[in-house]
């Protein structure tokens, strides 16, 4: 697999909010407006960036038995930083994306290519992979925004729309606009996919607690077969 | 007595971690094909929500804030709830098999289910005190319990339904999801009303 492809396997092909279905919380959450969604996306994409570099760098360091409390622990400091710097320099956004800023650390996006990709590759090659799943997340979370803050509120980063300002449809900015957009969008993903890709193929073996999980919900369909 | 009882309605009815902050969307889908696991993982959560609060909010005001570190608190926070989700799987396992065997495989999950490390960092937010912490952890397992349970019953009747191929699995589980969330929406005001 070529640079090229690596990068680009994130957006479109291993889209991690659409395709492989990590990272569902935020964006959620923070997809009611374009603004919010652009900073979420460029924090997780720091975080991803920074952690798969130092995981992959010190993948021969840390101990097999004890590396998911490492990356978390690695994790944990790089959003600390990023939470400081938003703090300082973008108070409006710290205001806007409030508790789920601390809370990139459980967005299994990050832990999960750290589990999936960075400890297996070199820095380089771990480096782009992050920027790739970070613009997938980053895009998807826009094309969510924008589906919801247009309809939902008649506006597109705070640009006013004729027509369809003084019609919005005020519940899809709320909670059940969100799990109906996520819906509809996975859904129409299948449908170009032709559903070939599902998130069993990858998303099972990333997780970091793919072995409980399976225990939990995904074995019995294993044991159904 | 009446802020204790405004905490708790909030927490589970119109501030629902599921269904309203979208914390614990993970489990909340992963996990509630079945009525019984759905139970089961409520129930952990429950448990170590209180636990982690138990902990981190004392941590945080007598530890963090006396000494100005308050910015480690996500660091800290992530880590004491790791480390506390090991203690007690290690705890039950010892001395209470039996709650091991129903609650064990739901353990690890939780450390990093963000409706645990959230509730934790939303009771230093609100300024809670360690009273109004616990109600408020309690609530919000409570809420989560109940977005599970219900949760699983809608899932079940939309098993035997007719899907289209496009929508079949996660898509048609989001737009129950959304539906399920719209009828909590009817809970905003309430309380207001309720003690107004």
């Amino acid at each position: 697999m070529n640079k090229r492809q690596n990068f680009l396997k994130g957006i479109i092909k291993e889209n991690p909010v659409l395709v492989l279905v990590l990272g569902t919380c935020p964006t959620l959450a923070v997809s009611t407006s374009v603004t919010s969604a652009l900073g979420m996306g460029a924090a997780a994409t720091v975080v991803l960036l920074c952690s798969n570099i130092v995981i992959s760098a010190l993948r021969k360091v840390i101990p097999d038995k004890v590396r998911i409390p490492c990356y978390i622990v690695l994790i944990a400091g790089f959003v600390t930083m990023v939470q400081m710097l938003v703090k300082a320099f973008a108070p409006a956004l710290d205001e806007s994306l409030g508790i789920y800023l601390p809370l990139i650390v459980v967005n299994c996006i990050i832990l999960g290519r750290a589990e999936m990709f960075a400890n297996k590759n070199k820095v380089i090659d771990s480096a782009i992979d992050a920027l790739g799943m970070g613009a997938g997340f980053t895009l998807a979370l826009l094309l969510m925004a924008t589906i919801r803050e247009v309809l939902g509120n008649g506006t597109w980063m705070g640009i006013e729309i004729p027509v369809l300002a003084d019609n919005n449809i005020s519940i899809m900015t709320m909670a059940p606009g969100g799990f109906l957009v996520f819906g509809i969008l996975i859904a129409i993903v299948n449908k170009i996919t032709g559903g070939k890709k599902t998130k069993k193929d990858f998303g099972c073996a990333g997780c970091p607690s793919a072995e409980i999980c399976g225990k939990a919900s995904c074995g019995e369909k294993e044991e159904a077969k | 007595m009446t802020k204790f009882i405004i905490i708790m309605l909030s927490a589970v009815f119109i501030n629902n971690y599921v269904l309203s902050r979208f914390l614990g969307i993970c489990p909340f889908l992963g996990v509630s094909k079945k009525l019984n696991q759905a139970t089961g993982m409520s129930i952990a959560v429950i448990f170590v929500m209180l636990m982690a609060t138990a902990v981190t909010w004392p941590i945080q005001t007598y530890l963090l804030d006396p000494n100005n570190l308050g910015y480690l608190q996500t660091i800290v926070f992530i880590l004491v709830i790791a480390a506390l989700v090991q203690l007690v799987e290690i705890i039950l396992k010892r001395y209470i098999p039996s709650l091991h065997k129903s609650l064990g495989v739901y353990l690890p999950l939780i450390t990093t289910n963000c409706a645990v490390l959230g509730v934790t960092i939303l009771n230093i937010d609100e300024g809670y005190t360690f009273a109004e912490s616990m109600v408020n952890s309690l609530g919000s397992g409570l809420g989560f319990f109940l977005a599970m349970v219900m949760f699983s019953g809608v899932r079940s009747r939309i098993e035997g339904a007719d899907i289209p191929k496009a929508f079949q699995g996660l898509p048609v589980t989001l737009v129950a999801a959304s539906i399920t969330s719209l009828s909590f929406l009817g809970f905003s005001g309430v309380i207001d009303n309720l003690f107004a």
